[in-house]
């Protein structure tokens, strides 16, 4: 990144391409990822989506974008992507559409869609090559319908479906997904991790992203106020609690080769940021869960001894 | 091989407008696709589907259509991409059968709400389970509900006119809805039949240059497919689909009138067969009709005065024509190629709701299932359930409930299978 026009916060582009006045809740991390990486994106965009919260953006006769729109379904967003890409390019070369028209193609799904029922849709879209910008708003859960556990769920978080009982104490048991790998193992020419605590980091991929023809992907840690159990002014720090804690590594991917693009100098203890959640209370109280936290504690050292070393 | 249709046949010698071919249904709806120059294929294999996408893929791989084929990962992915190619702005075909009409079934509504008009050729293959591969109309029916035109087709010429005539009439502001054209599964996507293959400039003149109603445009921001949260909001959106699709039949009628000026075949929503004389009529649909014909000039030869009516346009319901064509008849046999379990045909109650109201209304409407799966419908079937009818009619009785065709040498082929099966 030798190059780029985004050093400091002051270098966020002014022009604004999501407008105030969504009904998404307050403190929403994936409403402040889209603003934010949308104005390193700049203009001409469609944005395609999947079912999740991110489709109550956009209900008749709203919308809060100055910048196209498709809803899909909820496991098809990244084909829908593949449509409008495959028409745009056969009119311009068929001479029907002036080039000026042109539009880039982004998806925008939640964790579920991206991790479980839209997978298919975006390993074929990917290993086709389409030239799309994927962007996943992860907040970890279905946070549309209630917050039930998708397989971006971190192992310990309760949600509306792991609910922590004396049978199943640690709330969900099941690893989260590594979609960056599964993504990664497709070769796309760029897949990187955002979040909405390291601004310029994210402008920066979004930026580097813009050069590649082919699949760009991001996956973003979106925390969320009602389904993580914090308010509405704690979602940036949680964003930024899990990268200094070490849990959402900041990386990229170019053509495979993984760089990692924000090292903490001294990881925080993983504690730090379970408790200050109430999905993650079981784990504290009534008693502490001392072996799922250093379980997750464990994982979070493993995945950074190999980094570093 | 399959697909490769030699482009300098023979021309017609009556007219200077058409080439005769023999082409399977296969064939005839790639070629139609081509002449409606489709510029987005989004595909996916199946049987018996498959030999469409293969041919189109080689026109394209062969730069002799200038399209952008794709194979996609799945039939729901297919209709997603071609619902949004549509939608912005290209004119889009595509082909499945069966499992994956089925596997793709959440978009074709999506597809239809997004007024994106494109074509779909359902190969017809009855659905699982029991998994087969012969053609029967539960894939197609399925979609009964769902926007989509449906056009019918009984012959390899009708396929390929119905390809085009369906982009006519589904690309028209009036409509601007996705359509079905049905082809049924080797019966007539693998059967031979002399074609006329019209001229490129002609088909070019029937059918203009689809132009898309707010595409997506980088000067026009467009929001599609967004939620509708408000109920009257739903109702009115969905109602407006039913009217478009009512609008359809009259446009397809003119459709006809121009295509019939250009191409000299005339078609209506349905098609009369032996009817002006007729007392029993036997209503059919698809390639299977053309068997119902030949058991019609049977009885016909027998003095029994029988006659067919064949649904062409079976969304919208061409409810006046049907009307027309069964008012003092004295008996109708409905047969459904298709079965809702736990009622019968599908087709049965949509003809007897468009009589009901009329004092001429037929005494007796006989619904039939048979060819479920592919199995044949012989002559003496025809012939059972035209008896049925009529003696109904003559006893002054309704059906207690669907007859279903199937022969005692069915019967015997199956119990010795059962047989085998059970280890017996």
């Amino acid at each position: 990144m030798s190059i780029t026009k985004y050093r400091t916060l002051k270098d966020v582009p002014k022009e604004e391409f999501l407008v105030a006045g969504t009904p998404l809740c307050a403190g929403c991390g994936a409403l402040l990822v889209i603003r934010l990486f949308h104005k390193a994106l700049g203009g001409n965009v469609v944005w395609v989506n999947a079912a999740g919260c991110v489709t109550l953006m956009a209900t008749f006769p709203y919308t809060p974008l100055r910048s196209s729109w498709f809803y899909t379904a909820m496991s098809s967003a990244p084909a829908g992507a593949q449509g409008i890409r495959d028409a745009l390019d056969i009119l311009i070369k068929k001479g029907k559409l002036d080039p000026a028209e042109n539009l880039k193609v982004v998806v925008i799904t939640g964790d579920g869609a991206a991790s479980d029922i839209g997978l298919q849709s975006a390993s074929g879209a990917i290993h086709r090559g389409l030239d799309f910008f994927y962007l996943c708003v992860d907040n970890e859960a279905y946070g549309n319908t209630g917050f039930q556990a998708s397989s971006l769920s971190p192992i310990g978080s309760g949600t509306a479906t792991t609910k922590p009982t004396h049978l199943y104490p640690a709330g969900n048991v099941l690893p989260k997904k590594d979609l960056f790998e599964i993504w990664r193992s497709h070769r796309p020419p760029y897949v990187a991790t955002i979040s909405p605590s390291h601004v310029v980091d994210m402008l920066r991929k979004v930026e580097k992203a813009l050069s590649f023809k082919g699949p760009k992907l991001f996956l973003a840690l979106c925390p969320c106020p009602t389904g993580w159990g914090i308010e509405p002014s704690e979602s940036v720090q949680l964003a930024r609690l899990a990268v200094e804690t070490g849990i959402w590594p900041l990386k990229e991917a170019v053509y495979g080769e993984v760089t990692h693009t924000h090292i903490p100098s001294k990881r925080r203890p993983v504690e730090d940021y379970l408790k200050v959640q109430r999905r993650f209370a079981h784990l504290f109280k009534p008693i502490k869960n001392e072996a799922v936290i250093a379980e997750i504690q464990k994982q979070v050292d493993e995945y950074w001894s190999k980094v570093e070393r | 091989m399959h697909g490769r249709v030699s482009e300098k046949s023979d021309k017609n010698g009556e007219g200077d407008h058409m080439v005769l071919k023999m082409l399977t249904g296969s064939q005839a709806v790639a070629w139609a696709a081509r002449l409606a120059r489709a510029e987005y294929i989004p595909a996916y294999p199946i049987t018996p589907q498959t030999e469409i996408i293969e041919i189109l893929s080689e026109w394209v791989r062969k730069g002799e259509m200038e399209a952008i084929f794709v194979q996609m990962e799945s039939e729901h992915s297919l209709l997603t991409a071609a619902g949004t190619a549509a939608a912005t702005g290209a004119r889009v075909f595509t082909a499945t059968s069966s499992q994956g009409l089925l596997y793709g079934f959440e978009m074709l509504y999506s597809i239809a709400g997004w007024r994106a008009p494109l074509v779909l050729v359902n190969v017809a293959r009855a659905l699982a389970a029991p998994i087969t591969l012969e053609p029967d109309h539960n894939d197609v029916l399925a979609a009964r509900d769902s926007g989509f035109l449906q056009f019918h087709a009984e012959s390899v010429q009708e396929a390929l006119d119905f390809v085009l005539l369906a982009y006519r009439v589904a690309e028209d502001n009036r409509v601007l809805l996705p359509a079905i054209v049905n082809i049924d599964g080797f019966h007539l996507s693998f059967t031979r039949e002399r074609v006329d293959l019209p001229e490129q400039s002609t088909v070019d003149e029937f059918l203009p240059e689809y132009k898309p109603v707010n595409p997506i445009r980088a000067s026009e921001p467009v929001a599609k497919g967004i939620p509708v949260l408000i109920p009257p909001l739903y109702s009115f959106f969905k109602y407006q689909m039913h009217m478009a699709s009512r609008n359809a039949l009259n446009v397809f009628r003119e459709a006809a009138k121009d295509f019939e000026k250009m191409f000299s075949r005339s078609y209506a929503t349905v098609e009369e067969y032996m009817l002006d004389d007729a007392d029993t009529v036997i209503v059919m649909s698809n390639s299977f009709a053309a068997v119902g014909k030949q058991a019609v000039n049977a009885m016909r030869e027998e003095g029994r005065k029988v006659g067919l009516l064949r649904i062409r346009l079976f969304r919208p319901f061409p409810t006046d024509d049907i009307v027309k064509s069964l008012r003092g008849k004295k008996c109708v046999v409905v047969v459904d190629q298709n079965i809702s379990i736990g009622k019968g045909g599908i087709i049965c109650p949509e003809i007897a709701e468009a009589l009901y109201h009329l004092e001429d209304r037929p005494k007796v409407i006989l619904p039939v299932i048979a060819g479920l799966g592919g199995k044949s419908i012989s002559l003496e079937e025809f012939r059972h359930a035209v008896r049925v009818a009529e003696r109904l009619a003559s006893l002054k009785a309704g059906p207690d409930g669907p007859l279903l065709l199937f022969r005692e040498d069915e019967a015997m082929l199956v119990d010795s299978l059962l047989k085998i099966a059970s280890g017996g």
